[in-house]
């Protein structure tokens, strides 16, 4: 008897793995010549160097200080260091001997020519909404750029979760594969925007917070999420900044990278923008911008922003004359003279503090790090520094950022400033 | 390897990126105009511009600064002639001297986003910018000189 149960139970694995196998493995395409970059026409080119650019495919694939798409940029994840692939058209190292087929099934169902699952830290999930179009667009600009030879290191996911056929599994529980499909009830630009933020732009790669197996939570989509040590703010009605992100804002902000209302792109968002959606056509910029002004509930939001622009205004004021409060002379002395308005209208380039959207979020860390670090030339305002307050101990950043979140906002002080600033320290940059 | 812009001049330099900028700018490249204060960004005696921006040298790496158009006071004016310098010389503005590098350039740049300061902007744009010798009033009365003779004469 038992022995017969014991022979159903392997009989049960056997037959589960060989499914699981069934499913899991994908074949291998066959190698191909790397294609001339004169068989490509020019127009093609270009338009997958605009697609290329939405996507910041630059940023992820290439190594700091090293050549352009040549991979072994590290992703931190929770399940270890995923380095990303060379992608040029290196025939060994790169992806020289794929074939169109071979990469679209690699953006559209993330499996590598070889057969191999790849991680989702490559957002197959988003490029799996690209049209066939543009992914033909994109296999001829990456395919007209210089090979490189270099391999990446190699990946410090540990194991069993670096079987790569585990990926199956994650796939069956979490990625639906298919092709971008309109709102026939929403406007042209609305839906070009909704295909660009979803597909090639990946936006929820960042602003979705992730479950515990580091899939999106559909749920809970563009609602917010920790990402890079930086929080990725909420992009729904959630988003606390005390000025609606409206068309007119967002535009500006994901072209220049400066809204006058809300302040600049930092962290992860600084090469998001300057070295990806500020080469897009004006007309996709304002498509991104119309999708989120609608995803944000701009609209309903529209009489919020008078009060928000006289009560920042009057906190402006506090900072004028002679200080008496210690915290008001630390920000009078480290801050106004950058961040001071004074009266009539915001200035973009000198960020106002009561309307940033960093002193609202319920948690301090993009304020800390900014106030440690700067802003470098390269992020926010192109070209212009914020330097960082590193040097000062702990509890004056913490006084700093209390101060802020007490005399812009109204809102519950943060908990733990001081513990909080030391953390984001060891941190580093 | 950092390249930046100074006083119109290309720089590539192979120092470590993390040295602040203004010890790049004295020791380095060797403009002497732009003062070592307190260190920490709170006195202002190393402003410079950086993108036309006043920024404190003391805090900001050469990493930061990477690709960017810095400015000293030695660039303010190829004569040395900017209106905020003819009228620190006309107002006698100086006692010992040392901050006032910081406080040209950084009234300079207040003067492209408040070309007509009133007490109060001046005040607080200007308090970052410390004077152990307390000339605080021709200071003031300076940057509204400066910022007249600029806006031709209108006030």
């Amino acid at each position: 008897m038992l022995k017969r149960v014991a022979i159903g139970l392997i009989a049960v694995v056997v037959v589960a793995a060989g499914g699981v196998g069934a499913f899991a493995w994908r074949p291998a395409i066959g190698e191909v010549t790397p294609p001339s970059p004169s068989a490509f026409t020019p127009a093609l080119v270009a338009q997958g160097e605009v697609l290329a650019a939405a996507g910041y495919c630059a940023t992820c694939h290439t190594a700091k200080g090293g050549a352009p798409y040549a991979g072994g940029y590290p992703m931190k994840t929770a399940f270890g260091t995923v380095y990303s692939s060379n992608i040029t058209p290196d025939a060994k190292t790169g992806i020289g001997a794929w074939s169109e087929a071979a990469f679209r099934r690699a953006m559209h169902d993330g499996v590598a020519r070889n057969g191999a699952h790849l991680f989702p830290a490559f957002p197959y999930d988003h490029f799996t909404k690209l049209s066939d179009a543009d992914v033909t667009a994109l296999y001829a600009f990456i395919m007209t750029r210089p090979a490189v030879a270099a391999t990446p290191p190699a990946n410090t996911v540990p194991f069993p979760l670096s079987i790569r056929a585990l990926q199956a599994g994650w796939k069956l529980l979490f990625f639906r594969p298919g092709r971008f499909q309109p709102d026939p009830s929403k406007s042209e630009a609305w839906n070009r925007g909704a295909y660009l933020a979803e597909g090639v732009s990946h936006c929820g790669a960042c602003h979705t917070p992730r479950n515990s197996l580091g899939a999106e939570q559909r749920s809970m989509a563009l609602s917010g999420a920790l990402i890079d040590n930086w929080i990725a703010p909420a992009l729904t009605s959630a988003n606390p900044s005390p000025a609606p992100w409206d068309e007119t804002e967002l535009a500006a902000y994901l072209h220049s990278g400066i809204s006058r209302y809300h302040g600049v792109a930092a962290g992860p968002m600084g090469p998001v923008v300057h070295d990806g959606l500020s080469r897009l056509p004006g007309a996709d910029i304002q498509a991104l911008a119309v999708y989120f002004a609608d995803v944000g509930g701009a609209a309903a939001r529209t009489p919020s922003l008078t009060p928000a622009l006289d009560k920042a205004a009057a906190a402006d004021r506090l900072n004028t004359g002679p200080q008496a409060d210690p915290s008001a002379r630390l920000y009078t002395a480290a801050c106004a003279s950058c961040h001071y308005n004074g009266a009539g209208q915001p200035n973009p380039l000198r960020p106002d503090l009561g309307l940033n959207s960093a002193i609202y979020l319920d948690d301090p860390t993009n304020l800390i790090r900014v106030i440690l670090y700067g802003l470098d030339a390269k992020e926010g305002a192109p070209g212009v520094v914020m330097p960082g307050f590193a040097g000062w101990p702990d509890g004056e950043v913490a006084r700093l950022a209390a101060y802020l979140r007490a005399t812009r906002t109204g809102k519950a002080p943060w908990p733990d400033l001081e513990k909080k600033v030391a953390s984001i320290r060891a941190q580093g940059k | 390897m950092t390249r930046f812009k100074i006083n119109g001049r290309q720089v590539t330099t192979d120092i470590d990126e993390a040295t602040p900028l203004l010890w790049v700018i004295r020791d380095d490249i060797g403009l002497t105009g732009t003062k070592f204060g307190c260190g920490i960004g709170l006195c202002g005696a190393c402003t410079v511009h950086v993108g036309g921006r006043a920024t404190r040298s003391c805090i900001t790496p050469l990493s930061a600064v990477d690709g960017a158009e810095v400015t000293t006071i030695e660039g303010l004016d190829p004569q040395g002639r900017h209106p905020v310098q003819q009228a620190w010389l006309a107002l006698q503005v100086p006692q010992c001297g040392y901050c006032q590098s910081g406080q040209i350039m950084q009234a300079a740049a207040m003067l492209k986003d408040f070309p007509n300061p009133t007490d109060h902007d001046i005040d607080a744009v200007m308090s970052g910018n410390l004077c152990r010798c307390m000339t605080y009033v021709r200071i003031r009365a300076a940057i509204k000189q400066a910022a007249s003779a600029m806006t031709g004469g209108a006030s």
